[in-house]
């Protein structure tokens, strides 16, 4: 079962990996984007987690929903709304239980998935954080680890693609031959939820 | 890098602080990102905020003040602001009247600026937005996000600005700014990529000897790469692509812009480029604004937009304002 401690180490392990991937992010959305969603990120999550410290919020749920409040008045730009959107529909989701199944919270972070879906207008193959995400959430059933190996898979996907949504969208065809940066931070955020679980099982045992 | 900056971290904090000393007629909030015309709210006024990444300066914060906008919202370099600032700036800015949010299509500029209008309206302040669109190198089509807002931004905050002065109501200060947005297109070149502070690197890599067409303002690449071209050849492009798209019946408002680190004297040289093929082309010109309005840092190169009015469009855009990047007839 998830509760509320699980959510915390979630948020924090993938402020941890934001923070040593920044300059990697930068340095992907310089040819196709402006060069910022490194330094954006890690602003919203290093917020995600002093709030988090500050208040610990009792349910899954709870947390959720202070973390994404945090990314969307700190990140700004397309990923503060669609990031915060991510969390905030997952854990509206969740409903108010103290502790949820794995199951549970895969349903949960599909519902969230779809809410990033409809306010960015993003499909799959547009090259975007859905690209990394939605395989994500199709690998759930099969564990966290799955899920990592199919977002990090879902990332290198849009090398090849050319972008519909978002600032890479207006290069068009020059687009094509870079991996989405977005889609990269995605497949952090997910491979932070395999590593707080393996984590947790390394504690436990 | 050599950059006249402290750390990238502070550059926005930074700028708005040496902008309040500047400004006193302003007033800047360098905690919460929000510059407001002093003598706001205008009681029985619309107001009209704006607001997108820094780094585009004046946009927005120079274009604060009487006839133009009532506050902006900075965002950090190239990245749109949040939606507590455009909340804060629409509390501080609504005289009961309503407040247009005037919003570049950028697709983090729509999604934070859509979140502040639900905020806002739940406070009690009546909402409208214009979207600005009209970079004519990005064709609209269904699989993309529409094209860019740049250039017209300017001609929208003044004309609706200037309607908003006069009383004119919400939904009439709504609709002009969409007839202006409607009616504007702009084509951009670059001769060089931008540093951002937080990369401190060009963006995108531009040999000697070759240029950008088609660029927005935000350091990306554009749709083209050619190699370098002199004024004359770049004004056929920029006004041609332009003028392929639509085809101005009336006289047009003309700004060409610089994109940061373009000179003046490269910039007149252009207009008289751009002058000539418009008068080839038949298109009367009612007013020219050549400057460095809607930049993208320190890129080389420069935009055309063109807006084509009636008598009273002219009328507004001539109207008195008076703002840190934009001042006339007061």
């Amino acid at each position: 079962m998830l509760d509320a401690g699980f959510l915390i180490r979630w948020l924090t392990t993938a402020a941890a990996l934001v923070e040593r991937e920044a300059d990697r992010l930068t340095e992907l959305d310089s040819p196709i984007g402006d060069a910022d969603h490194g330094a954006n990120l890690r602003r919203g999550f290093t917020a995600v987690t002093a709030a988090l410290a500050k208040e610990a919020p009792a349910t899954p749920r709870a947390v959720l929903q202070l973390a994404g409040r945090q990314l969307i008045s700190t990140v700004g730009g397309a990923s503060g709304p669609l990031y915060g959107t991510l969390l905030r529909g997952t854990g509206k989701a969740l409903g108010d239980a103290a502790e949820v199944s794995e199951a549970e919270f895969a349903a949960a972070l599909r519902a969230g998935v779809e809410a990033v879906m409809r306010l960015g207008g993003a499909a799959p193959g547009d090259k975007t954080m859905v690209d990394a995400l939605l395989p994500a959430v199709d690998a759930l059933d099969a564990g966290f680890g799955a899920a990592r190996d199919a977002a990090e898979r879902g990332a290198e996907a849009t090398v090849p693609l050319q972008a519909r949504k978002g600032r890479a969208s207006y290069l068009g065809e020059r687009s094509v031959g870079h991996q989405d940066p977005g889609a990269t931070s995605a497949a952090l955020l997910i491979a932070a939820l395999a590593d707080s679980q393996e984590q947790g099982e390394d504690s436990t045992s | 890098m050599r950059m006249l900056i402290n750390v990238p971290e502070t550059v926005v904090a930074d700028a708005l602080r040496g902008m309040a000393a500047a400004h006193p007629e302003l007033v800047v909030d360098v905690e919460n990102r929000v510059i407001v015309r002093r003598d706001a709210p205008v009681a029985g006024k619309v107001a009209l905020v704006s607001g997108g990444g820094s780094g585009h300066e004046p946009l927005h914060g120079g274009f604060v003040g009487p006839g133009m906008l009532s506050a902006a919202c900075p965002g950090e370099v190239f990245t749109s602001p949040v939606p507590d600032q455009m909340v804060r700036a629409a509390a501080a800015v609504d005289s009961g009247a309503g407040v247009l949010f005037v919003v570049k299509n950028y697709t983090g500029d729509v999604l934070n600026f859509e979140m502040a209008a639900e905020l806002a309206e739940d406070e009690g302040i009546q909402i409208a937005k214009v979207l600005v669109d009209d970079d004519v190198a990005v064709t609209d089509s269904l699989y993309t996000a529409g094209r860019r807002g740049t250039g017209a931004t300017l001609f929208v905050e003044k004309i609706a600005g200037a309607a908003a002065d006069e009383g004119q109501p919400l939904e009439r200060v709504e609709a002009i700014a969409r007839q202006v947005n409607e009616n504007s297109r702009s084509f951009g070149v670059a001769l060089n990529a931008c540093t951002t502070p937080a990369k401190g690197s060009p963006t995108f890599d531009l040999p000697p000897g070759e240029l950008e067409l088609g660029i927005g303002i935000h350091g990306e690449p554009g749709r083209e790469r050619r190699p370098m071209m002199t004024s004359g050849e770049i004004a056929d492009v920029a006004v041609n692509a332009i003028l392929d798209d639509f085809t101005p019946r009336n006289p047009v408002l003309a700004l060409v812009n610089g994109m940061g680190a373009t000179p003046l004297l490269e910039l007149y040289g252009f207009n008289a480029e751009v002058q000539r093929v418009l008068a080839q082309r038949g298109v009367a010109v009612a007013h020219t604004l050549v400057g460095n309005y809607v930049t993208s840092l320190d890129m080389a190169g420069a935009s055309v937009t063109l807006c084509q009015i009636d008598e009273e469009l002219l009328r507004l855009w001539k109207a008195p304002v008076s703002t840190a990047g934009l001042r006339w007839g007061m």
